[in-house]
């Protein structure tokens, strides 16, 4: 390719020559200024933000153990013979005389909350009227499902809301770790309870206090959450940086504190405004990441979505739930069946189910606010009904991409009147309609329908429905969150959440082809181009040498 | 007659070879994060871009700087005198042996393709990706201990016209590649960048008026 004044030695030795002279003088001055003006935009794009030090001075504050203010024992209305728990309850008030006033303000009292809801209204909402994909509602359950009620004896629809001795103060104040609620019993202590032990020795909610219920709704283990189990009573950080056992080993009410009662942070499962919520940010700030990069993202992004890469690391979720295979019965018996782990598979009570550990979360955009299917809603069957729906999109401002368990289930639909069925499951009796004792769908339907005051047309069959559950436990240590890729890429975790552009992920399908033309076509010329500089050359040399002869 | 002519000053070797540097580097950087290949890692992708974007614009500022101080900006006003002479050159005179239809001088060293080129290249090319990647970059800043951000609707738009300039530029780099071993000589032009001396012919005497 050398031209024609110049024969192919010399051309070599010239590029030779240059060659040299380029790597051995000049480069070296310019690679240290090229590396000089790269230093100092590397310098100017990762500004430390002493975010070490924050994290250090709340990990000693946060690992400090609580000292009490009394002692219970000391006192001497505690000592006296208890007949029933509303007695206790009675002692607590007579020196905490305003707090009853507050718990009977409180959503763990009402299991409802008046909220504002788009497209509702102010709307009155809460357990009492709405139904999930578990066991589905506790209108008819009551005895069973409202074991886990802050109070005594909430039997039926009957129940004195305004009487403050029926106020639970134990269940969440007990420090001996021995209180418990009798199964099957609405709320009231089992009899094996010693009252005067535990009333003398309350204090500070313990994470065994706000586990008894939280880490077993759905009635085990981890079932509902995914993200708020027993392991996490005792674990490493591998499971939960702020519980670990062997770490901060931060109490619930630490992060959720509590005026009045009234406990900071909520469950969409069963609010819906963006009222009274936790956040990391909180205790870390809007921007704790070295990368400004990094903090960019809490613009949009949540923190649990990279530092929960995964929920259920210690004990599985339940991630479906199929009532329509429950009822079945072996020589007339309900029976069981249990997967390797020992997690139910199969219950005649309950139907099949699937469960998850270890289980990467789904992602959607949230705002706060979310809505809930509520008694009598009518619902469109074509898609899976939504039993909670986070609202939010990447055009909403308040919204961010939060990580998600999404419970699937297969549950009862009343097909002529349009709406989900509210099924009697629990009763102590058989004959009474309940699913559990009866074992037949259409009565319990009727049972459970009748009690909530909702239609049932006698036609029942199943629905594909799903519930939300943004994940905010099991925050693993740093080096364990998501790396870049994971979302910055063609099938990253953010596959399906389409509505915006993201880097890595996302490309115009116009740019790519007018891009690779441009390149493609600039070596084509450049090869014809070449090629007919080649022949040209040849031509000439072989004309010189004829002209020489 | 050729004299020995330092055609390039140290500034514009020092700017041509720098700007090759953090060019290559921001399109390599670059089509990484677009997802074309991995070799950093992605987050190490996004910081040496990051770095090399400021790098290339403290460069141009220099360069902004030097182009008006030296009136070298005069060299790349389009023109389109002999603009038809240079195009028949490069399609149909090379392969005949024609003789450069322009020619170089200290005071006017680019042909009028050239000058179209690098003209379209300095006030058009260079500013899309500098905009646009300012905007990439700072569409989200970080402001009082908190993030702010402007009012842009996501980046689908920016991140288009960047990616669409980063194909043009790489386009440009391989014609440019190529066209430099069209000198006198296949390394004329390579050596001149280099070293800033060149071999020119003395002007034709039908110019020395
Ligand atoms: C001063 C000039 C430039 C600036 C400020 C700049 C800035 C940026 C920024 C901030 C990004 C996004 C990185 C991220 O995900 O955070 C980006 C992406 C990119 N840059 Fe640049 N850049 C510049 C020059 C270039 C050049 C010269 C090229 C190529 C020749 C280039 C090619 C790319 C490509 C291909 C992407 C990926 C775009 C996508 O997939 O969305 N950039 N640039």
């Amino acid at each position: 390719m050398c031209d024609k004044s110049y024969n192919k030695k010399t051309c070599k030795h010239v590029f030779l020559q240059y060659t040299y002279y380029f790597f051995m003088k000049k480069i070296f001055i310019i690679l240290i200024i090229i590396n000089a003006i790269l230093v100092s935009g590397i310098i100017y794009f990762t500004k430390h933000q002493k975010q070490v030090d924050a994290l250090q001075l709340l990990q000693e504050s946060y690992s400090k153990p609580h000292t009490p203010s009394v002692d219970h024992t000391k006192f001497e209305i505690l000592q006296k013979k208890f007949n029933s728990p509303q007695e206790v309850t009675a002692a607590c008030l007579s020196c905490h005389t305003e707090r009853g006033k507050e718990v009977m303000n409180t959503r763990h009292w009402k299991w409802q909350n008046e909220e504002y809801i788009e497209g509702r209204g102010l709307t009155n909402l809460g357990k009492k009227n709405i139904l999930n994909n578990f066991c589905i509602g506790i209108g008819g359950n009551e005895q069973s499902c409202n074991r886990c009620h802050a109070g005594f004896g909430w039997a039926d629809s009957t129940f004195d809301f305004h009487n403050q001795h029926n106020i639970d103060c134990m269940v969440c104040h007990d420090n001996t770790g021995e209180y418990f609620k009798q199964s099957g019993g609405a709320g009231n202590p089992d009899p094996s309870v010693n009252l005067n032990k535990v009333a003398t020795q309350v204090g500070k909610p313990l994470k065994a206090n706000c586990g008894y219920c939280h880490f077993y709704g759905g009635g085990g283990n981890n079932v509902k959450h995914g993200d708020l189990e027993d392991a996490q009573l005792n674990c490493s950080r591998d499971v939960d940086v702020h519980m670990a056992k062997t770490g901060i080993n931060m109490e619930c009410v630490d992060c959720h504190t509590t005026e009045k009662h009234v406990i900071s942070g909520k469950m969409y499962s069963v609010s819906s405004t963006n009222t009274n919520r936790l956040s990391c940010t909180q205790c870390h700030g809007n921007t704790p990441h070295e990368l400004s990069i990094i903090n960019e993202h809490t613009v949009k992004v949540a923190c649990q979505t990279c530092h929960i890469p995964t929920y259920a690391k210690a004990n599985a979720t339940k991630m479906t739930w199929d009532w329509s295979t429950a009822c079945k019965l072996k020589n007339g018996e309900p029976y069981h069946e249990e997967d390797s782990l020992g997690n139910h598979t199969y219950l005649s009570e309950k139907g099949t189910f699937t469960w998850g550990k270890d289980v990467k979360p789904e992602y959607v955009w949230f705002n706060g606010t979310a809505d809930h299917y509520m008694f009598g809603d009518k619902v469109d069957t074509t898609k899976p009904i939504a039993m909670n729906t986070l609202r939010g999109s990447y055009n909403d401002p308040a919204a961010q991409i939060v990580p998600v368990k999404v419970h699937r289930a297969n549950q009862l639909f009343d097909p002529v009147n349009g709406r989900m069925i509210q099924p009697k499951l629990f009763d102590k009796e058989k004959g009474k309609g309940a699913l559990w004792k009866d074992f037949d769908f259409d009565a319990a339907s009727a049972a459970g329908m009748k009690y909530i005051g909702q239609p049932y047309s006698g036609t029942y069959t199943f629905v594909q429905t799903e519930s939300f559950w943004p994940l905010n436990h099991q925050v693993a240590p740093k080096e364990q969150s998501l790396s870049c890729k994971e979302c910055h890429s063609t099938n990253g975790r953010l596959a399906n959440l389409n509505d915006f552009y993201l880097p890595g992920r996302d490309q115009h399908a116009g740019v790519e082809l007018f891009g690779m033309l441009s390149i493609i076509l600039s070596f084509i010329g450049i090869a014809i181009h070449a090629s007919l500089r080649i022949r040209a050359h040849k031509r000439q040399q072989t004309e010189s040498k004829t002209i020489e002869q | 007659m050729k004299r020995k002519v330092y055609i390039y000053k140290a500034y514009e070797r020092f700017w041509h070879w720098t700007q090759a540097f953090l060019v290559l580097f921001l399109a390599f950087t670059g089509f990484e994060i677009h997802g074309s290949f991995e070799f950093f890692g992605f987050e190490h992708a996004v910081v040496y871009h990051n770095a090399a974007a400021v790098s290339f614009m403290i460069l141009i500022v220099f360069t902004i700087f030097w182009h008006f101080s030296t009136g070298e900006w005069k060299q790349y006003v389009p023109t389109t005198k002999n603009i038809k002479a240079q195009v028949q050159y490069y399609l149909f005179g090379m392969f005949k042996n024609a003789p450069h239809p322009v020619h170089k001088t200290e005071l006017s060293k680019l042909n009028p393709l050239q000058r179209i080129v690098y003209f379209l290249l300095k006030v058009v090319f260079i500013p899309l990706m500098v905009i646009s990647g300012v905007l990439y970059m700072f569409y989200r800043y970080p402001h009082n201990g908190d993030i702010a951000g402007i009012n842009m609707e996501g980046l689908s738009t920016v991140a288009a016209l960047h990616t669409l300039g980063a194909f043009i530029m790489i386009a440009f780099v391989i014609v440019h590649l190529y066209l430099i071993t069209t000198g006198t000589t296949v390394f004329t032009n390579l050596k001149a960048m280099l070293t800033g001396y060149e071999e020119l012919e003395d002007e034709p005497k039908q110019t020395k008026q």
